[in-house]
């Protein structure tokens, strides 16, 4: 069973890390216009990189 | 100078996790063209995917600015520009590419743009959810019958994980429990708030001694359920408000004052008794005042309901919100922003919105009666069992936890915003904004309605009614004097002639003379479009609103006017008389207008000439009779009904005194939402008390298997997930 201390611990730390981007997407203000970002995908121009 | 400073900042840094992160979460923000935005706009036709390009890219064209995004979700579009850009040349540009759009005042828009709480309660809910599943995917091997040592070190580590996230995301919990524990009430919090902290107790003392029951996994779900639920009733309101702040927001605050260098234009806060204004004909007079030189036309019907314009001239006192019609003014000021009229009206507003906060929610209601019982069972159960197993502490506080945790009220946490939140989506989508957490229970109850005339069941613009009477040539003579003024009546008669086709005569020299009316020079003959007296018309009286035209062959011809009614409030009167309710008109109009609209809507009870605090205590006296009244009105003079009716509309044309002072505001310019509104109302009314008897259903099963100390963390998983995910279809059936 010392297989558990390793799956638990690497679980754990999946875990994390997905805390730690939910985190992430709060503080860049993912959520303040889903409706925007969910049609924006939509939209045939695009560019190199994320617009400002 | 800088230790007050630093005593002011350092609260704020150290209070909480979450305190700390939502300025850096506004900091980070600012690097979006939303922070840096200088010019907002409200761009309400924005629906699609292409709309975001189009709209972008036209205004991003623009010389001088430097990014443009489109919020889609708020119809927002944030600019940021150089300051020689002004916002005029941008609504040009979306109307080159056929969007409508109107200025937004950025300074309004501030207060609720960051919502702080709302990202605080969605981390708190993040964290917990994390944590659920973590401490979910655990318990599942503890129930599945992992034995002796893999069993604690399993507890031990759920503890770790659950422990700090009770700690973190329970303490909105916390903090409203410890609220109504000082105020000397049992709210819904309190009991929530000790089952948490019990069942977090009692499984560190399980694990302590390797018992077989640890509770750390319903604590986390608990907490995870009830803030979702938080959130939601959170969300609802935010999006009302910020709706509602836009629509404040649509009126920027500025003046033009006339300085020693001339004239120039000012925000409203800048301005001091003893100043001098200019207000333009068709603008609205943005302070209260005295006239100092000028003649015009005000109309006051969003202060009094008078649907008729009143001559102005010099000396007449003015009020802010009242529309200057002819001639230009100049008006000094005796009190602006905060302190005008708006102010007298506030005591009243006050008063009256202090009767309303006595109103007990479902909710509050729901949460009256549960608590003590569900205190009272876990006592008892602790009690028994002590009894029976002759002080045996550890199994008796075991099975009050147990009970505790099965009654807590996850599904009656969420059996409210859940519904709320249904219900406010379809009654946004059908018009309606909802700003009040407790509106619809309100609306649901309501057996008589007080609707106001001028702005309300009309929309405050008249309409030529006598034109078939007339002689030919009248109409295009009359549109061609008409089209030189900002007055109501002559727009109406432009409006008129173009509707039917009707070219305007050639007239010229046009002159408008303030309060007066307009003249000009029609074939060599002098032509006058105005007050009868100044036409040289003999009146006959009566009340019908009318101006004349006087020509220099033949007499003087009335042209007579009708205020159109708002669409929908003819189905809107018949709607809710078929709903039993008694229907009053309260205006403050003259008798003949208000006598004729009630006979044309078919209203039993009218009353004409009210005045503001006569409304009050008109709807003060329904009430005291035992009348759930809604009230409708749109200006000043409804302000103080608004507030003292047990649920009040206002159109989204109404002032903004009237429209803070209602819980619900409607957006388009038809009524005939509202009556299907009251409807919803009451249905989701009904969703609530369903929900309530389905949580009490399952309390019901599973509390006597936790009073015989049947009940497993297992057990209480279930109950706990099964009744929230019930509760919550129940309520998305409304949609």
């Amino acid at each position: 069973m010392e297989v558990l201390a390793i799956l638990i611990l690497v679980s754990l730390i999946l875990g994390g890390v997905g805390l730690g981007a939910f985190f992430w997407t709060l503080r860049a203000r993912q959520y303040d216009d889903p409706e925007g970002d969910a049609r924006r995908i939509l939209t045939e121009e695009w560019d190199d990189r994320p617009k400002p | 100078m800088n230790t007050p400073l630093a005593l002011a900042e350092a609260p704020g840094l150290a209070a909480c996790p979450a305190c700390a992160v939502a300025p850096a979460a506004i900091a980070q923000g600012s690097r979006h063209a939303a922070g840096r935005a200088r010019i907002v706009l409200s761009v309400p036709a924005a629906h699609c995917a292409a709309c975001i390009g189009a709209v972008e890219g036209a205004v991003a064209a623009l010389p001088g600015v430097r990014g443009a995004r489109l919020n889609l979700t708020l119809r927002r579009l944030y600019v940021d520009a150089a300051p020689d850009v002004g916002a005029e040349a941008i609504v040009a540009a979306l109307a080159r590419a056929g969007y409508e759009g109107f200025e937004l005042d950025a300074a309004t828009l501030a207060a609720v743009e960051t919502d702080a709480e709302g990202r605080d309660l969605l981390m708190r809910l993040g964290v917990a959810g994390f944590a659920m599943m973590n401490v979910m995917l655990l318990s599942v091997a503890v129930w599945s019958g992992a034995e002796a040592a893999t069993r604690d070190l399993f507890h031990w580590i759920s503890g770790a994980i659950a422990l700090p996230t009770v700690a973190f995301a329970g303490q909105p919990f916390f903090r409203s429990a410890l609220q109504a524990l000082r105020a000397r009430r049992l709210g819904m919090d309190v009991p929530i708030s000790l089952a948490l902290i019990l069942a977090s107790a009692i499984s560190v003392y399980e694990t302590l001694h390797s018992g077989r029951h640890a509770y750390f996994d319903a604590a986390v779900m608990l907490a995870f359920f009830l803030l979702a639920g938080r959130y939601l009733d959170h969300r609802t309101r935010a999006i009302a408000r910020s709706a509602a702040q836009e629509l404040a927001a649509l009126e920027v605050p500025r003046a033009i004052r006339l300085g020693p260098a001339g004239d120039e234009v000012v925000a409203i806060e800048a301005l001091a008794p003893g100043d001098l204004v200019r207000v333009l004909p068709g603008a609205r007079i943005p302070v209260d005042g005295t006239i100092e030189t000028g003649e015009s036309e005000i109309d006051r019907a969003l202060l009094t309901g008078e649907s008729m314009p009143q001559p102005a001239a010099p000396g007449l006192a003015v009020g802010a919100g009242e529309m200057n019609l002819t001639g230009a003014l100049v008006v000094r000021v005796t009190a602006a922003g905060a302190a005008t009229t708006l102010r007298r009206m506030a005591d009243l507003v006050a008063l009256a919105e202090a009767a309303r906060t006595r109103y007990t929610s479902l909710a509050d209601r729901a949460a009256r009666a549960y608590s003590p019982i569900v205190h009272v069972v876990a006592l008892a159960s602790l009690g028994g069992w002590l009894q029976v197993t002759g002080g045996d502490w550890r199994v008796a506080l075991n099975v009050a936890a147990a009970v505790l945790i099965i009654t807590c009220p996850c599904a009656l946490g969420l059996a409210v915003p859940a519904v709320v939140t249904a219900a406010s989506g379809r009654l946004y989508r059908a018009g309606l904004l909802i700003k009040s957490g407790t509106a619809l229970e309100r609306l649901a109850e309501v057996d008589t309605v007080v609707l106001d005339k001028t702005g309300t069941l009309t929309l405050g613009a008249p309409r030529p009614v006598n034109l078939d009477a007339l002689p030919p040539g009248a109409l295009a003579l009359a549109a061609a004097l008409g089209a030189g003024s900002a007055h109501p009546l002559a727009q109406a008669l432009v409006a008129a002639a173009r509707a039917r086709g009707v070219a305007p005569a050639g007239v010229e020299d046009l002159r408008e003379v303030p309060g007066q009316g307009i003249e000009g020079r029609w074939q060599g003959g002098r032509v006058r479009l105005g007050r009868a007296a100044w036409v040289g018309a003999e009146t006959a009286g009566g009340a019908a609103t009318a101006t004349w035209l006087g020509r220099p062959d033949g007499a003087p011809l009335p042209f007579v006017f009708e205020d159109s009614l708002r669409p929908g409030a003819e189905t809107l009167v018949r709607e809710l008389r078929a709903q039993g309710m008694r229907v009053l008109l309260l205006s403050g109009d003259a008798e003949g207008p208000v006598a004729a609209m009630a006979a044309r809507l078919g209203i039993a009870e009218h009353a004409a000439g009210v005045l503001p605090h006569e409304k009050v205590a008109r709807v003060a006296a329904l009430a005291a009779e035992g009348r759930r009244v809604l009230m409708l009105g749109d200006g000043l003079n409804d302000t103080g009904a608004l507030a003292a009716a047990h649920v009040s509309i206002s159109p989204a044309s109404g002032l903004d005194a009237a429209r803070a002072a209602s819980d619900i505001v409607l957006m388009g310019r038809d009524l005939a939402p509202v009556g299907p509104a009251i409807r919803t109302a009451r249905l989701s009314v009904r969703r609530i008390r369903e929900n309530f008897a389905l949580s009490a259903l399952y309390n019901i099963v599973a509390v006597p298997v936790a009073i015989v100390g049947l009940a497993s963390p297992l057990l209480a998983a279930l109950a706990m997930s099964l009744s929230s995910v019930t509760v919550t279809l129940n309520a998305l059936r409304l949609r």
